[in-house]
């Protein structure tokens, strides 16, 4: 359960079970919430995200066998997006890696629903490194949004200059302290707008809320919940363990490639992901709009005008910020074009649709997720 | 707890639709509490006028972001009118599901069906729960 349950219920959230945690999906509208992290602030308690710790002198060589990106690439302060592979060449899970000391102390970022998954795998497949599940002692609070940077350099400008934390790159974390205790500022998010994840102790989260709704009210922070965070990363068209990506699912066919460094090391499960993309993807995973009336939901089929099978949807919404109605799909590669006409099976019912460019938004102020 | 309109001549489903009778016409439309729960509608799927329906069978869809929803029809009978306005504008459900949002106009084969329906008092209750 997150710590923040009762502020979530005394500010009105629809409160849901979300991977064991009893989680706030919904404020004041799922739409009005996502076009509010779009043009203002949000804040977003993700405390059910898990934090696994790494640490020793066998942590590099041990997170270079556990991912598909090169570890060794990251110094202090940096922070980089990667996979845990499996030995069919699936993913176990997506994650970000933050660097608090190159080659001794790195701190893994994991999806709630797989934290003790993950942990059980990185435990069985460790190479000689001190491997620690933090996720109790770990809160979270994403701020994202135009004004993210200055609502948390303001909340944080006590223990660390308000610039400091403004200079904090994408895809770079640090460490700062909130009522004395020690917390980590990560330039990272879900949503395609700048902002931070801020990592803090468990016992500090319900404090930092408070804090941060008290110094953005002039920002008009606001609550968002985890319905408005699906929206927005699927406007981005960020993957989602579970629907984009699975313990199946080829990294190079999710359009993942840019984080498998295949000649820079070994790592769990290389040669069957090379394996793939040697023989040609069979499959792409593409952002598609529709045309004709309804949502693709997923596991619907994606079929050509003649009702051959070609595909699976994998996320669709309704854009808040576009207003059109949006998907992904895996799609047969022959078929994984822009301005494909495709069609989705709705229940029985064959919807037009068109392949587009993603992101679905087009945004100046964009982030790549990580590098 | 929200405070849903619940007008006491209307008969309801556990479903949460409502059905407004008027001699053997049948109005039905969702409730404002099914409304507020699917959150912004984005897609309707009604029959064709002269349809037959049967009361606790599937008669359409309601989409939201959300969820899809299957409409149960609270009586047997036939469709004699549908309401065009939700098709084009299904917002119309969320913004008056009670009136202006209603969904199809059914000729019923018997008022004795009406006998199993809730009113306003127990479905007050239901959704209270």
């Amino acid at each position: 359960m997150t710590p923040l349950k009762s502020e979530h219920e005394a500010l009105g959230a629809k409160m849901v079970d979300f991977a064991g945690w009893f989680m706030p999906v919904e404020y004041f509208g799922m739409r009005a919430e996502n076009l509010h992290v779009r043009s203002k602030v949000g804040l977003f308690d993700v405390s059910h995200m898990g934090e696994v710790r790494v640490r020793g002198a066998k942590s590099l060589e041990t997170l270079q066998w556990l991912t598909t990106n090169d570890v060794s690439k990251l110094v202090n302060g940096a922070a980089q997006y990667s996979l845990l592979p499996n030995e069919q060449g699936g993913v176990v899970d997506d994650i970000i890696i933050y660097c608090i000391e190159q080659g001794r102390d790195y701190l893994v970022c994991v999806n709630a629903s797989n934290a003790d998954k993950d942990f059980a795998w990185m435990t069985a497949n460790n190479r000689g490194a001190e491997i620690v599940n933090e996720s109790a002692h770990w809160g979270q609070i994403a701020v994202q949004g135009p004004s993210g940077v200055e609502l948390v350099a303001r909340v944080f400008s006590d223990s660390k200059n308000k610039n400091a934390i403004k200079e904090i790159a994408s895809f770079h974390f640090a460490p700062a302290e909130f009522q004395g205790a020690l917390c980590y500022l990560a330039r990272t998010g879900y949503t395609g707008e700048d902002g931070f994840e801020i990592f803090v102790p468990a016992d500090k989260v319900v404090a930092l809320w408070r804090a941060l709704l008290e110094k953005g009210a002039d920002l008009e922070a606001k609550p968002i919940g985890l319905g408005a965070r699906d929206t927005l990363r699927t406007e981005m068209k960020y993957s989602l363990y579970g629907n984009e990506i699975d313990d199946t699912t080829n990294p190079f066919e999710a359009g993942l490639g840019w984080v498998v460094k295949l000649d820079a090391k070994d790592f769990i499960g290389k040669a069957k992901i090379a394996a793939v993309k040697a023989q040609g993807l069979k499959h792409k995973l593409v952002g598609f709009r529709m045309i004709d009336k309804g949502i693709a939901r997923h596991h619907y089929r994606v079929v050509t005008i003649d009702n051959r099978e070609i595909g699976k949807v994998t996320s669709g919404t309704v854009s808040p910020t576009s207003g059109e109605t949006i998907g992904i799909a895996y799609i047969a590669a022959d078929f994984a074009k822009v301005g494909q006409e495709i069609a989705i099976d709705i229940r029985g019912r064959a919807a037009k649709a068109v392949i587009v460019e993603t992101p679905f938004i087009k945004k100046d102020s964009l982030k790549k997720k990580g590098s | 707890m929200a405070n849903y309109n619940i007008p006491e001549d209307n008969y309801y489903t556990k479903d949460h639709e409502w059905a407004q009778v008027d001699e053997n016409m049948c109005t039905v439309g969702i409730t404002e509490y099914a409304q507020d729960s699917l959150g912004e509608v984005v897609y309707v799927e009604l029959p064709e006028t002269g349809q037959k329906v049967t009361q606790g069978e599937p008669f359409g869809v309601v989409e939201s972001v959300k969820a899809v929803s299957d409409l149960v029809s609270p009586v047997s009978g036939t469709v004699i009118e549908v309401n065009e306005g939700v098709l084009d504008e299904p917002g119309v459900i969320n913004d008056d599901a009670m009136n202006e949002g209603w969904l199809v106009r059914i000729e019923m084969d018997s008022e004795k069906e009406l006998a199993i329906l809730m009113r306003a008092p127990d479905y007050r209750k239901l959704v209270n729960k």
